[in-house]
């Protein structure tokens, strides 16, 4: 199993280079994020706009330093739909609750 | 197993055999590891925008000068922690021993580091009456979802720290492979990934209205 797996994993991806550029990107976007806080938007307007910046982010870390870009299409598929539907039934069950707490507090 | 064999089985994700994923199960267990760690953080992400949305009264005591810079410069500091693991990998997979292990090293020394500031961002808290349980702003939860996040993801750089320290020792001496680093830095990649989330949604949805 062992050289098994070391001939299926031989491969090298990406260079230092891409690897250089997506910390740059990532740096970037932090950098946005933290200029945004000086903005003091509304709650949930903030939120909104700082969860994409951060699924971006995380959409680069998973897909360049994880490798997950070069893996085989059965294990991002393995991985990440079930992931994603798990959060989104979080998502459903909090957030429309949430708002209506802000709704119902006594002025 | 031979050669042909070997490639009819990896090429496609959907045939099946031995390894229908085309990775080792020491990577694979990670990857189901993180997906299940995640949706921990997730969880309690979740539960924390829930009260941090439905609290108008929420404390906001993250001034940009100090907090917000340092919590800046923790992200720089996981990030770049990050790109020396990538760099680690690859010398590990190109069998340049002595590049991978110093690339450990940094990336343990940014963990380190990063454990480092944060404990001093807890203590200025602490000084400042926050606890689990309390603070001076009568929103108990601020400080209970603030150390129950922040708290967890610490306790994962930190094993994370110790992990690596096993990883680049034994790969050092030749007792672990390319493999155990590359799996290694899944875990690290990930712990990067959940400050991510932390980071803009614990510190700059509490920054100060102040200044």
């Amino acid at each position: 199993m062992t050289s098994h797996a070391a001939t299926v994993e031989s491969h090298d991806v990406g260079t230092t280079k891409l690897f250089v550029s997506v910390w740059v990107w990532l740096l970037a976007l932090t950098g946005v994020e933290v200029f945004l806080a000086y903005l003091r938007l509304a709650p949930a307007l903030m939120l909104t706009i700082l969860v994409g910046l951060s699924l971006i982010k995380a959409a680069l870390i998973v897909s360049y330093f994880m490798h997950l870009r070069f893996e085989h299409l059965g294990l991002f598929l393995l991985l990440v739909p079930a992931m994603v539907f798990c959060i989104c039934m979080m998502l459903i069950m909090f957030f429309p609750d949430s708002v209506r707490l802000i709704h119902m507090r006594p002025q | 197993m031979s050669e042909p064999e070997l490639e009819g089985i990896v090429e496609s994700p959907w045939s099946g055999g031995a390894s229908p994923f085309a990775i080792n199960s020491k990577k694979l267990g990670m990857w189901l590891f993180i997906v299940s760690d995640s949706l921990t953080f997730s969880a309690l992400l979740v539960s924390y925008a829930y009260v941090r949305l439905a609290n108008p009264d929420w404390p906001r005591p993250f001034e940009i000068w100090p907090a917000i810079a340092k919590s800046t410069a923790m992200t720089l500091i996981l990030l770049s922690s990050s790109l020396t693991m990538v760099f680690a990998v690859s010398a590990s997979r190109k069998g340049d021993t002595k590049k991978a292990v110093r690339m450990l090293y940094w990336t343990i020394f940014f963990g380190l580091a990063f454990v480092g500031i944060h404990a001093t961002e807890w203590v200025t808290l602490f000084h400042e009456g926050v606890t689990p349980w309390s603070n001076p702003w009568g929103v108990p939860l601020f400080g209970g979802t603030f150390f129950g996040l922040t708290g967890l993801h610490m306790l994962h750089v930190t094993i994370g720290a110790v992990y690596l320290a096993i990883i680049s020792w034994g790969f050092g001496k030749g007792k672990y492979n390319a493999d155990h680093v590359e799996v290694s830095g899944l875990y690290w990649h990930f712990v990067d990934l959940v400050w991510m989330f932390i980071f803009p949604m614990v510190y700059l949805m509490s920054v100060s209205l102040k200044g």
